[in-house]
């Protein structure tokens, strides 16, 4: 499990010191250069997949690290979109604040109807979460007066500090890049915590986690808060990066788009949805070429690669490795 | 008490088609502890091979029938075959995902061959109505609603009283100790899966005559009859039977009294308040939820 060596990292060797401040440095640098090396289009999608990084990251919290499947998470990212876009454009408040507002609301929303759904196990937790998700889509689509139906909300502002609005690509690229680090960094301190191992106590066994005094409620609501929270923090992001949102955003497409990044990423890795957030966003953009059969292709290659590679592409990298070290040594 | 009438012979009719979807969902969850996302598809590639079959190659609604229902469980079965056996001892999440990957690729797949706009049988019957009581009944909804339940007591008794149904039984109830008797576990969930996919199929055929049929019609069929099989317990035959007719009837009842805008959302709360009360389902045993 990569986590194991990172926690290795953390030990006072100086070389891998220098090796790891020299990657932040080189990563840094990539993140700084990137707006001014690709096109226009090129940088609309790396703004996509930075927000579904954070979504990818937050589902897979609850997905990978407690394992519990979640099909209501799309809904959290709703929540967030909805609650900084109606904050922003119906209360009138600042873009920035009502952003900032969407993540605890959004967590807040979970701590509701985490205690619901949380003791259901197995096939019901994941059926009755994806039902949650449905019913608030129907309740957004028919209260026209506080959400607008499906007409949606238009004209989200730009965020903006001071004087200075996130109005340009670059400029928004930067503010969801830095979200992006900022998830990561929370999730990975996370599971190296005393917390953050509680969930995987949950996930390998739950009776042995109970019997060791690892409250089950407890815990897993937690996580769902959490993960809920920085999924809403993607969705306000994101409704402030397009500008117009719909109840579409519930759909149970977004749920499954999110569901691949992390099951072909690799669940219960911290680079596993990274690497799916990336893919699926910029991937499906490849096959424009094969226009309507696209969404075929993408059907395929989810079975194919879930029959293949069931751990996910972050699991091939320990493979190959051991492959390496056993050829090496041979 | 006219509209109640109506009300309750649509809830029925609409119910049994619930029912029928329901049976096949339950049915692989409950032997195979797979939960098929592409449920609705195969009900959605029922009605239109159904339509192709009766439109295009002239065959007529009631040859339609069979023909739709026996391609669809080839496709089933092949299915089966290729995903779903190598994932026997996979976690729930990759079997999910494959259905989701399956249920992508019907989807698009049936948008690209039969195009966006929605189509529909001729009513074989020509719009005859059937006089119930006081009420009128389309004589195809009636033939629909009698076709649903004559397959329904059919998988009743091949389940009760033939080999097969007892080898199925014994591997609901234990997959490694029917294993260990001989029964080959493989062929058992062949055959769910097959049967499973071919009761959608079915139902989408029957209804191909009665409502428009359109690529994205399998997702509302999905999300109910997820409903329909909690409701009824998973794994439970005669609860999606039964969790299919009380859906059918509450949704006619609200839609008739409360309101039509929230009549596809009545499955979820349902579901969601049923839950709250007997979290393995209305008719399921307490530990069978897992």
């Amino acid at each position: 499990m990569s986590e194991h060596a990172g926690v290795q990292s953390d030990l006072p060797k100086p070389r891998i010191g220098t090796m790891k401040a020299a990657l932040v440095l080189v990563a840094a640098a990539a993140i700084l250069g990137f707006p001014f090396a690709v096109d226009n289009y090129t940088l609309h999608l790396a703004i996509l997949s930075a927000i579904a990084v954070i979504a990818a990251s937050s589902l897979n919290l609850v997905m990978g690290y407690v394992g519990k499947l979640s099909l209501g998470h799309a809904a959290f990212f709703g929540i967030g979109a909805y609650t900084s876009a109606l904050l922003s454009v119906s209360a009138g408040v600042p873009s920035w604040l009502a952003m900032l507002a969407a993540a605890p609301v959004t967590a807040f929303s979970a701590l509701l109807i985490g205690p619901i759904v949380l003791w259901l196990r197995g096939a019901y937790f994941i059926i009755v979460t994806l039902s949650f998700s449905m019913v608030l889509q129907l309740v957004i689509i028919n209260w026209v007066d506080f959400t607008n139906g499906p007409m949606g909300i238009l004209g989200i502002a730009y965020p903006s500090i001071g004087s200075f609005e996130f109005s340009s690509k670059a400029s928004y690229f930067y503010l969801v890049a830095a979200g992006a680090v900022v998830t990561i960094w929370c999730i990975r301190r996370l599971m190296q915590s005393r917390t953050g191992r509680a969930f995987e106590a949950l996930r390998e066994n739950e009776n042995v986690a109970m019997s060791i005094g690892v409250s089950k409620l407890h815990y897993s609501l937690l996580a769902f808060c959490i993960a809920a929270g920085f999924a809403g923090f993607a969705g306000a992001l994101y409704a402030h990066y397009v500008s117009v949102i719909t109840p579409e955003m519930f759909g149970f497409d977004v749920m499954v788009g999110m569901l691949v990044m992390v099951a072909v990423g690799g669940k219960g890795t911290l680079s596993g949805p990274v690497i799916g957030a990336i893919l699926v966003t910029f991937v499906p953009e490849q096959l424009r070429l094969v226009k309507e059969f696209r969404l075929s292709i993408f059907g395929i290659v989810l079975m194919l690669s879930v029959v293949l590679m069931p751990n996910g592409i972050a699991s091939l990298g320990p493979t190959l490795r051991g492959y390496w070290e056993r050829w090496r040594r041979s | 008490m006219d509209l109640f009438a109506q009300l309750l012979t649509n809830g029925i009719i609409i119910g049994a088609t619930y029912a029928l979807i329901a049976i096949g969902l339950t049915l692989i969850f409950g032997m195979m502890r797979v939960i098929n996302f592409a449920h609705g598809e195969f009900y959605m590639l029922g009605a239109y091979v159904a339509l192709s079959a009766a439109t295009e190659f002239n065959l007529g609604y009631f040859v339609a029938l069979p023909v739709a229902v026996v391609l669809i469980a080839v496709v089933g079965f092949v299915f089966e075959r290729v995903f779903l056996r190598p994932l026997r001892n996979a976690d729930i999440l990759s079997t999910a995902l494959v259905t989701i990957g399956l249920s992508i690729f019907f989807q698009n797949t049936a948008l690209v061959i039969w195009g966006p706009k929605p189509g529909q049988i001729v009513d074989p019957f020509g719009g005859t109505t059937v006089m119930v009581g006081d009420i009128g009944v389309t004589a195809i909804r009636l033939f629909a609603l009698a076709v649903a339940v004559a397959a329904m007591v059919a998988l009743g008794l091949l389940i009760k009283y033939t080999k097969i149904g007892r080898m199925m039984r014994a591997t609901f109830q234990d997959r490694d100790a029917a294993a260990l008797q001989g029964i080959e576990v493989d062929r058992v969930f062949s055959l769910s899966f097959v049967v499973g996919v071919a009761f959608a199929a079915l139902a989408g055929a029957l209804l191909s005559a009665v409502f428009v049929v359109s690529p994205d019609m399998g997702n509302m069929a999905n999300l109910k009859s997820f409903a329909v099989v909690i409701l009824g317990g998973l794994g439970n035959i005669p609860g999606a039977v039964a969790g299919g007719f009380l859906l059918g009837l509450a949704e006619s009842f609200g839609a008739g009294y409360i309101s039509t805008g929230y009549k596809d959302g009545i499955s979820f709360l349902l579901l969601i308040i049923v839950l709250l009360i007997r979290p393995y389902g209305l008719f399921g045993r307490e530990g069978s939820e897992a």
